[in-house]
């Protein structure tokens, strides 16, 4: 062992493309699998979801504007980066999950391949999910897909790197933006992975990363009215039915019960399509 | 008076070689054809020999090709393909200069459009097709649709890497493995993709690069182990390919000649359809086989159109391609600069009357002033066939229905353009376009989202989006 | 209505009465935005080195209305302004003057006193600049003052209110009158382009002016975001363009705000080259309305001359 002491990181949250202390000064303490001290998180606020809520509505038009192509572009970078960290990101999680090292390297190593898979749908998802539709009649008729808003995203609880991508890529990859509550008692490759994405050309706010309770934050993100849609896969199984009748307040989408889902395996179009409209154009055809 | 000083690019960015050679199963080899010299058709230098394919040589690379597909490619998962083909995007855009300058060497293109679309455009289409690659259950060919196994692909000397990156892409993100012959004309920017191909690590056989005149071609598209043939280039070989291919099991994909309708009516933007029809004829010198080289004007606008056509014209910058202010290059051969002028004396002696810009052009190279002939009708040679330079037919016409049966009165169906303010008549044209791409309010885009490729006698089969996949699999 | 100058047949039809000015405008060829701002963008490719850049700078600054348009002007600012005017470089003798400076105004006397005999001249705003809003007789007496006090140059604002609801008879009417309160004073339009939004209305508003009689059309007030923009400033470069071939009269135009950097500054000037054509590069049909951008002109032209880049510390804060 080397003498030197070494600098401890402070883990802080991710709003509007900064990294602010929660405003209600709190936080809490980390632990391995095995109970061991990690690091301090701070613990976040409803005053925090409230401002990650504007940070990421400001963000929309603009992420939601930015071309297919740009965005792919950017979701491909943050792979690139991503995989220039991997290192730190094998001994966070085999920290936070428990899992052996060899096991830490597939789960980093899917995690950056779904960025990936995630990149390569933003200029595809129009030209399956899109139509042109052959109304009967002089008009020209066709359906596009469009990223429905601010999604808040309540992280699996289990799954610290690979299930958070899971849950935040196939989100912003459409032109969404998002509030994501980390899982509650594993939150530090969320707050490094913030760090990967302030980097990488995503812009600020498309991404806003809360760590705290989840049951604490939730209900208020449930109930938010700038909010558009839900995703409960972290959501405490006691709160579920709550969340998701708040949500009804302001008709929001929500993407009800993945519990369960293998976040190891490829994953297939349902996460993109839960927060997608579809909007049908008319037009009329004529000299 | 404010003229704009010389701002050429530094040739030394091009890396140029003295020698080049083919790029066969991982590994840049010597061709036992006869060498071609290459040259700068702006200044009719030499730039680099370039050795070429003999038909041993064509047998060793679709061997090389079929080795590659059977061991290696055809059993990647498509998401590790696909981690392949976003290096190649990435290494375009890292030697993005590079390859400008070379294409502009050696194509004679400036160097804005080879900097600001060819390059660019390349690496979007292996982004976009690097993301197919483990998502071709989606799109609409069934739930696990296989490949083809050899491409064989031959290529223009228009686009040079455009082209390749048009025919690459596809064909590996779908699976298939490539033996590509580049244009004589134009070898050294397929070249240097293969020395980004090797860079990139890619399985060796994956991509095979063979130099060489319409022989090798021939040779390629006729071997009996080629599973996919993909030709893009002028009408007349098109047909003798596809000839040739019939009988056998060959799929085929032709993207040929053109003869573009660009149709504006009295209510158009006419600014920007100045514009559209500047970019439409005389961007890459009118090399382009969607060019919009027959202008259809409404009567009631042509003549303040072509005043103001006229005027645009003459501030176009013609020269140095390296020069970043130069608007059209130089054309790319002796060759195609005399069919150009065989073809507008044709349109002078039938009696349509030609304007030139009276911009000076350089005393070396191959150049060719931009001109448009005015009082052009449908019989004339200029109007029917496939000029390939920057030589503009105006026609005019009173009515819609006139319009749309002049734009579809050519055995050629590429692409066509149509110019109003009004969104239902851009849609009822649209519709009654026999052409694959239809431009409106624009002119000459181009996306790898977007499928391209025509109609009847423009070939057939699709590049792009979604539709381009189809080429390359077997559905 | 009365047009201002004899006029071709068409285009006195269309100042007849207001109907027909109505259906002359909207008559127009409409302004395709992805278009223009394709063709404004690609023009802002051209690279323009060495004599030709130090040409486009010193023309630059030829062109430069120096501008201190703030409720914190004093005439201590406008007396420096105006020395910065004379002598923009004291170190550089041979750097041209600028074209003018333009002040509000109850600065213009202080203005004038200090570049009586430069040859510089005294732009003032008027008309209850920069929003307009205010009577016709408050806007008549701005402008007269701002000539008695010595401008030679007024920059009038229209009032984008009546504009924006189609009262097109009521702009036209405003213009006329200021412009014969201007006496020999040269009138700049200013269209507020940020406020009109659209192409279509840069298109029509800057037809409106050229029909009153504004000897320029200029593009903001500074004062409302975006001010000038280089597509925007294509629009009109193509109506002044136009405007000749149909009167063969030269009317100029006026970008103003925004323009902070030598490379934007020889953008516009690309644009006024190849879209309205080379007689236009001239400071009686161009302008760059400006504070900033003149010292950043004179650190490239510095840069230009001695071979190495220059720093803010030697040039002048006036």
């Amino acid at each position: 062992m080397s003498d030197r002491v070494s600098v401890a990181k402070t883990y802080k949250l991710y709003i509007g493309g900064a990294f602010p202390r929660s405003e209600s000064g709190r936080s809490y303490p980390v632990t391995d699998s095995k109970g061991g001290f990690l690091a301090n998180a701070a613990q976040g606020s409803r005053k925090d979801a409230r401002d990650a809520v504007a940070a990421a509505r400001k963000a929309f038009p603009g992420w939601s504007g930015a071309t297919a192509y740009n965005r792919g572009q950017v979701l491909y970078r943050v792979a690139e980066v991503l995989e220039g960290r991997r290192e730190q990101f094998i001994t966070e999680v085999a920290a936070s999950e428990g899992v052996p090292v060899k096991k830490a390297q597939s789960l980093v190593d899917a995690a950056i391949d779904r960025w990936v898979w995630y990149a390569g749908w933003t200029d595809k998802i129009a030209a399956v999910l899109g139509s042109s539709n052959p109304v009967a009649g002089p008009y020209f008729s066709f359906s596009t897909p469009e990223p429905t808003g601010v999604v808040a995203v309540l992280a699996p609880q289990q799954s610290s790197l690979l299930g958070l991508v899971s849950v935040i890529a196939p989100v912003i990859a459409s032109g969404n933006t998002c509030v994501v509550i980390t899982s509650q008692d594993r939150p530090l490759p969320a707050i490094t992975l913030s760090e990967v994405l302030a980097t990488s050309d995503v812009p600020g706010g498309v991404v806003n990363i809360i760590t705290g309770r989840t049951a604490e934050i939730a209900p208020w993100l449930a109930s938010h009215g700038d909010v558009n849609a839900l995703d409960l896969t972290g959501a405490p199984e006691s709160l579920r039915a709550d969340l998701e009748r708040s949500a009804a307040g302001t008709v929001k989408r929500v993407l009800r019960d993945k519990a369960g889902e293998d976040f190891t395996v490829t994953p297939d179009m349902s996460r993109l399509r839960a927060y997608l409209e579809t909007k049908t154009v008319w037009h009329p055809m004529g000299v | 008076m404010w003229e704009y000083a010389p701002a050429p690019e530094s040739r030394d960015i091009a890396n140029l070689k003295p020698n080049y050679r083919m790029f066969v199963d991982g590994k840049f080899v010597e061709g036992t054809g006869e060498p071609l010299k290459t040259i700068n058709p702006a200044t009719e230098e030499v730039l680099a020999e370039v050795s070429t394919a003999s038909a041993s040589d064509v047998d060793n690379a679709v061997k090389a090709a079929r080795r590659a597909y059977d061991r290696v490619w055809s059993k990647m998962p498509g998401s590790e393909r696909a981690k392949y083909i976003y290096r190649i995007a990435r290494q375009i855009q890292e030697r993005a200069r590079e390859l400008a300058v070379l294409e502009s060497l050696d194509n004679g293109k400036p160097i804005k459009e080879s900097r600001d679309v060819d390059v660019p455009t390349a690496a979007a289409h292996f982004f976009y097709h690097a993301g197919w690659a483990d998502k071709l259950s989606y799109a609409g060919y069934g739930p696990d649709p296989k490949p083809l196994g050899v491409a064989g692909q031959v290529i223009p000397w228009n686009f040079p890497l455009l082209m390749a990156a048009w025919k690459i892409a596809p064909a590996l993100a779908c699976g298939n493995t490539v033996v590509l012959k580049p244009a004589e004309t134009t070898p050294l920017t397929a070249l240097v993709l293969a020395d980004i191909i090797q860079q990139c690590d890619l399985p060796p056989g994956v991509v095979n690069i063979i130099p060489g005149a319409g022989d090798v071609g021939a040779t390629l598209v006729e071997h009996p182990d080629v599973n996919k043939v993909a030709f893009t280039g002028s009408t007349d070989v098109g047909k003798i390919i596809q000839r040739q291919l019939a009988g056998t099991n060959k799929k085929l994909t032709l993207e040929l000649g053109g003869k573009a309708a660009n149709i504006v009516f009295d209510d158009a933007p006419l600014d920007q359809a100045v514009e559209g029809i500047v970019n439409g004829i005389f961007f890459n010198q009118g090399h382009v086989c969607c060019a919009g080289s027959r202008l259809l004007v409404q009567e009631s606008v042509a003549d303040e159109l072509l005043e103001k056509l006229q005027t645009r014209i003459q501030t176009l910058r013609v020269g140095d391609p390296l020069d970043k202010n130069t608007d059209v290059g130089a054309i790319n051969s002796g060759e195609q600069l005399a069919k150009i002028k065989e073809l507008t004396e044709s349109g002078e002696a039938e009696g349509a009357q030609r304007w030139t810009s009276s911009c000076p052009l350089p005393d070396k190279g191959f150049f060719f002033a931009p001109t448009v002939f005015s009082n052009v009708s449908q019989a004339m040679r200029i109007a029917r066939e496939e000029i390939f330079g920057p030589v503009l037919s105006v026609l005019t016409f009173r009515t819609p229905d006139e319009a749309v049966a002049k734009a579809n009165n050519t055995p050629y169906g590429l692409s066509a353009g149509v110019w109003t303010e009004k969104g239902s008549r851009i849609l009822w044209m649209a519709q009654r376009m026999r052409a694959g791409v239809v431009w409106s309010n624009t002119f000459n885009r181009f996306d790898p989202a977007a499928p391209f490729g025509g109609y009847q006698e423009s070939g057939f089969g699709r590049e792009g989006g979604r539709t381009g996949l189809e080429a390359y699999l077997d559905v | 209505m009365a047009a201002p100058t004899t006029l071709p047949s068409a285009l006195a039809d269309a100042v007849r009465d207001e109907s027909s000015l109505r259906r002359f405008l909207h008559g127009l060829p409409g302004v395709d935005q992805v278009g223009v701002e394709q063709r404004a963008a690609g023009l802002g490719t051209r690279s323009i080195k060495k004599a030709s850049k130090l040409h486009a700078i010193d023309l630059a600054i030829s062109m430069v209305d120096l501008t201190t348009l703030e409720g914190a002007d004093t005439h201590g600012k406008v007396r420096s302004l105006a020395a910065k005017a004379k002598r923009p470089d004291p170190e550089r003798p041979d750097v041209p003057r600028v074209a003018a400076v333009c002040v509000y105004p109850d600065m213009v006397k202080t203005a004038a006193d200090e570049l009586k005999g430069t040859g510089i001249n005294v732009a003032s705003v008027a008309t209850a600049f920069p929003s307009g809003r205010s009577t016709m007789d408050i806007k008549l007496a701005d402008t007269r003052f701002a000539v008695e006090q010595g401008a030679s140059e007024v920059d009038m604002v229209i009032d984008r209110g009546a504009f924006l609801s189609g009262r097109y008879g009521q702009v036209f009417e405003e213009i006329v009158k200021i412009k014969e309160a201007c006496g020999d004073a040269h009138l700049k339009v200013i269209l507020e382009t940020g406020e009109l939004v659209t192409y279509d209305n840069v298109r029509r508003a800057s037809w409106l002016a050229l029909l009153a009689g504004g000897d320029f059309i200029k593009t903001s007030t500074g004062k409302v975001q975006p001010a000038a923009t280089l597509p925007v400033t294509h629009v009109m470069l193509q109506a002044v363009r136009d405007w000749k071939n149909q009167t063969g009269e030269l009317r100029g135009v006026k970008p103003a705000g925004g323009i902070r950097s030598t490379k934007d500054a020889i953008k516009y000037l690309v644009a006024v080259h190849e879209v309205a054509g080379p007689e236009w590069l001239d400071p009686h049909l161009f302008r760059f309305g400006a504070s900033t951008l003149l010292n950043d002109l004179l650190m490239q032209r510095r840069t230009q001359l001695d071979g190495h880049y220059s720093g803010p510390d030697y040039v002048t804060v006036d």
